[in-house]
């Protein structure tokens, strides 16, 4: 229950990032922060004391094997989130180089 | 981009050929051993993109490499799709139908369909990670001429 | 198995927090990494070692496109003058978090205990999967045949983020 209750504060910790940060740079390490506290309670749902990795040796039949399907979900959500920041750097390169700045606040009053 | 010293450029030429090899590894027996095609195809971009930042290269060659690897990424994602789409012509009529003989259990051919996905899932990854990387050292350059 | 993942979670929290208030945008960057490995380490302690794999070689690429960006800019965050907007902000955010809280520990409350996962789907595909798919690995069982649909709406999201980083980073128009 400590283990859940810590990792929802992980993602409360990112959102505070992404709504109080006027820093484009840090915006993006908050979302990242929030991937991983979501990766991180999907892989704590999916465990079960005792048991080992989901991996079969054909000669020991009779073991207790971690549930594999949250760590597929998973698997596959980290290399999208990989994309994903990636897609947010280019953007924000971008906008530095149109207004010389990382800051939201700045950027909005030199439009126009 | 220029490149690093001379230890690092040593460094990094002894060390990338095994870090390719580990990839294709993890790629291969990715049915058997932790890992699989999203694992090694990071892995594999990882090992080009220290290669790119230890040797440095010029723009237009940084071109011409996004080029080619943007025609590989996107064969690797057809042939993707075209692999679920032979479960439907040759198996019982759904998509990402396992229609090879599956074979033994931890035996390296085995599976069926299982470690052609393995494969092309990797080649796309390590593509699509390494045009990223690509793009981006492009722009920095072309941002300073 | 609570203790020692509570452990390394109070870690990262502290790591998340001081990266966010960092004066220098690059030691910001840096310290996101506590969080990144810190989660490889939990991967391991929760048994996927699918997981670890792509977790670690994933952050380290990540710090280096974060790095290559914050590399050629002015990298100091200026210092902002607290303003009433802020704290009016501020203080919607606090009580934003508290209710949150609250409405996450009153729905997590009736979930299992850590280390006894009860998910439906758990048993059918472990019994199944190893002698259906006839792959040892059962996490490449479930994310290639199982959910293959899955996979590849992933490999299809997968080229369109690449299509967007293209589309932004291009500076000349091509023919």
């Amino acid at each position: 229950m400590t283990a859940y209750i810590l990792c929802f504060i992980l993602f409360l910790v990112g959102l505070y990032g992404v709504v109080i940060m006027r820093n484009l740079v840090k915006i993006a390490i908050s979302v990242s922060i929030m991937e991983f506290s979501t990766f991180l309670f999907f892989a704590l749902l999916g465990f079960i004391d005792g048991g080992v990795a989901p991996i079969v040796n054909p000669a020991e039949p009779d073991k207790i094997y971690v549930d594999p399907l949250p760590q597929a979900l998973v698997l596959t959500a980290i290399v999208i989130g990989l994309a994903t920041t990636a897609l947010l750097m280019a953007v924000i390169i971008r906008l530095y180089r149109k207004y010389g700045t990382f800051d939201i606040r700045e950027m909005k009053n030199l439009r126009g | 981009m220029q490149g690093l010293t001379i230890i690092v450029k040593k460094t990094a030429q002894l060390i990338a050929g095994m870090i390719f090899m580990y990839g294709i590894y993890v790629i291969t027996h990715g049915h058997l051993t932790p890992g699989g095609g999203f694992a090694g195809g990071v892995i594999i971009a990882g090992s080009f993109i220290l290669i790119t930042l230890a040797f440095g290269s010029d723009v237009l060659k940084l071109i011409k490499e996004e080029r080619g690897t943007t025609v590989v990424e996107s064969l690797a994602t057809i042939m993707v799709v075209l692999t679920g789409t032979a479960g439907f012509i040759f198996g019982t009529g759904y998509f990402f139908n396992n229609y090879l003989p599956k074979g033994v259990v931890g035996a390296l051919i085995s599976a069926g369909t299982l470690p052609l996905y393995n494969i092309f899932v990797g080649i796309e990854v390590a593509a699509s990670i390494f045009i990223i990387f690509l793009s981006l050292i492009i722009f920095k350059e072309e941002s300073q001429l | 198995m609570d203790l020692s993942i509570s452990i390394i979670l109070v870690f990262m929290i502290v790591g998340a927090i001081y990266s966010i208030h960092a004066k220098d945008l690059l030691s910001a960057v840096i310290t996101c990494g506590i969080v990144g490995y810190g989660l490889v380490i939990c991967f391991l302690l929760l048994k996927a070692p699918d997981l670890a794999i792509v977790q670690i070689v994933v952050e380290t690429i990540n710090l280096i496109i974060m790095v290559a960006v914050v590399l050629d800019s002015s990298r100091e965050e200026r210092y902002a003058r607290p303003d009433s907007k802020g704290f009016v902000s501020a203080t919607a955010v606090f009580v934003m978090m508290a209710v949150l809280l609250y409405f996450f520990y009153a729905s997590a409350s009736p979930l299992d205990k850590l280390g006894t996962s009860t998910l439906r789907m758990a048993g059918p595909y472990i019994e199944g999967a190893a002698a259906k798919t006839g792959s040892a690995n059962l996490v490449t069982g479930v994310v290639f045949d199982f959910r293959g649909y899955d996979t590849m709406g992933e490999a299809v999201v997968l080229v369109t983020a690449v299509l967007g980083v293209l589309t932004i980073l291009r500076l000349k128009g091509k023919k």
